[in-house]
């Protein structure tokens, strides 16, 4: 497991984004069919999807660099296409692959960006929350490819916003350069900052996340919190084990499978008394069950099984 | 408010020149071609003589100006296009659309940057014309701001054009470099071209000739009056105007991805 879910801030106030039946083409093709959320206040929303899916547009929407051919958005209680540098104020944006003036150092970069806002955060506690304190006096040549994403959230932070967009966070990192960012950010929730991320990581939308929106084909195909999404809570659980040596998947006293992988396969809604029966088997005879598990589907098997659902296929125009 | 856009402006002037020099390749590029253009044509043809309307001068008489206005457009019309291309493609520019900061002010601070750079250019190049090459100057000091200003406008407002027709940032230097240099050539920078040339006429639709002509006529010691010269300086502005619509019609703030 990739770590527990931020702590829900202040119960749900106000809300800071509204979407309803948005939507935008391209050159007749429909990228944004009919979209609707919200975002409440100090809430992490994780928009989830594959590329194509609609999900840039949407947020690109919301940060005010597209116009949407129908349908209403409201930011901060404002028409994002309307919001211009008063509500530009307000909102901090984390775009991907976006570099940053390379012979600046990291507080000078910080500096000229805090001198476009009108109340900015301190510079210094702003490189601080991002990690980046021994670095301050560095050129942003000499930083490597997870600290210049740090650098970009501390741009994005810099002017003490309300709401915050993150733009896939954290695309092409390894491992370790993720864990750093993930620990960034749930810093900032703590500040009671709201915040839309897109990714198409299971896992980040996991580790980050409040409430996920799966968008595929231009629609939203599910909606809720990271660990119920697309009815996970109530799916059916698995039980795998190795069959003891002489018996057979009809010695067992209940329905069995044989996977992939040849270890017997239950898939049951009620993984007590299947456990029970099972053990309970199991233990009459002095056997062992070797390999014994239980797992429920992973995000990602809800979010495949969801973005590759008829319903969620582009229609033929 | 109104005391809030001239601070903004400076504030934009102050980080865009830091930019500019904390980078040294674009920092001697702008300035190393003139000053070696300068240096190595006045050693070549120091002895030949130069005529102009009202008599004969050295050829560094003509030839200082023509690498002032060379200075100019190196300063505004290259570094503006290129830097221009190069920050849209890399996502700067998206991301300054994303702050409050206003776009006019940002562009605005970019064009400051540049007069500010053609500004130490001129007074380098006219400077070591006084010093070493035996120029002349009349005291047309009007003349001179007038052109210089006139200049900067039109070659900074054509940098931006030509930056809207550069689709990546690889194709930058080629479409930046092949507008410009073929026009330089043929409009006299490197060496006076006879008005009644076919070479002249062409160039006389472009502005590079007009600002050279005008440049040199800022210097001539037999011309009369301020040295501004209407057509040449209209011409100027009629391109700068162009410029100016071209970009407004086509600018775009975000890279061009596929």
């Amino acid at each position: 497991m990739t770590g527990d879910p931020i702590p829900t801030g202040p119960v749900v106030k106000d809300s800071v984004i509204e979407v309803e039946d948005l939507r935008k083409s391209y050159g007749g093709c429909e990228a944004v069919r009919g979209v609707s959320f919200d975002v409440a206040e100090g809430e992490v929303l994780a928009v989830l999807g594959p590329n194509g899916a609609g999900k840039t547009t949407v947020v690109e929407i919301l940060e005010g660099y597209r116009s949407r051919d129908s349908g209403r958005a409201q930011v901060l209680g404002v028409d994002p296409a309307r919001g211009g540098p008063e509500l530009r104020q307000r909102v901090g944006i984390v775009l991907q692959e976006c570099s940053i003036e390379r012979y600046l150092t990291v507080a000078e970069v910080v500096r000229m960006h805090s001198e476009y806002y009108r109340r900015p955060r301190p510079i210094d506690e702003v490189i601080g929350l991002v990690g980046l304190s021994e670095k301050a006096g560095s050129r942003v040549k000499s930083l490597s490819g997870g600290q210049q994403r740090r650098l970009d959230l501390a741009l994005g932070l810099v002017g003490d916003p309300e709401l915050l967009f993150l733009d896939e966070p954290t695309t092409g990192f390894d491992p370790s350069a993720r864990r750093q960012a993930w620990e960034v950010v749930r810093n900032l929730c703590r500040l009671g900052l709201t915040v839309v991320l897109t990714t198409h990581y299971m896992d980040e939308a996991q580790a980050l996340a409040d409430r996920v929106v799966v968008m595929a084909a231009g629609r939203v195909v599910a909606e809720g919190p990271p660990e119920s999404i697309g009815g996970r809570a109530d799916a059916a659980a698995r039980i795998r084990f190795r069959l003891p040596a002489g018996s057979t998947l009809s010695d067992l006293p209940l329905a069995a499978d044989a996977d992939a992988g040849g270890a017997a396969l239950v898939e049951t809604i009620e993984a007590t008394k299947a456990l029970h029966l099972l053990t309970g088997w199991a233990l009459d005879r002095g056997l062992e069950l070797e390999g014994l598990s239980v797992t429920r589907p992973s995000l990602e098997d809800v979010y495949l099984s969801l973005t590759t659902a008829p319903g969620a296929q582009a229609e033929a125009p | 408010m109104t005391a809030a856009v001239p601070l903004a402006l400076a504030r934009r002037v102050k980080w865009e020149q830091r930019l500019f020099w904390r980078n040294p390749a674009a920092a001697v590029f702008t300035f190393a071609f003139p000053l070696l253009f300068l240096v190595i044509f006045t050693a070549i043809y120091s002895d030949s003589a130069v005529h102009l309307p009202g008599g004969t001068v050295r050829f560094a008489q003509y030839y200082v100006p023509a690498i002032v206005s060379f200075g100019l457009i190196s300063a505004c019309y290259t570094n503006l296009a290129f830097t221009i291309c190069v920050r849209r493609e890399d996502g700067s520019l998206k991301r300054t659309r994303g702050t409050p900061l206003s776009p006019a002010t940002y562009l605005a601070g970019m064009v400051g940057n540049v007069v500010v750079i053609s500004l130490i250019l001129t007074v380098l190049t006219i400077g070591l014309g006084l010093a070493f090459y035996g120029l002349r100057f009349p005291d047309r000091y009007l003349g001179l701001v007038v052109t210089i200003v006139t200049a900067a406008f039109c070659f900074s407002s054509l940098g931006m054009a030509v930056a809207t027709v550069v689709p990546n940032q690889e194709a930058a230097p080629a479409i930046i470099n092949f507008i410009l240099f073929p026009l330089l050539f043929i409009s006299g920078t490197f060496g006076q071209i006879s008005d009644h040339s076919v070479l002249a006429r062409i160039a006389a639709v472009f502005p590079i000739r007009p600002l050279i002509q005008e440049m040199v006529t800022v210097f001539d010691p037999f011309a009369r009056g301020t040295g501004m010269v209407a057509t040449h300086l209209g011409m100027l502005v009629l391109w700068g105007v162009a410029g100016v619509v071209v970009s407004l019609r086509r600018f775009r703030w975000e890279p061009r991805r596929t």
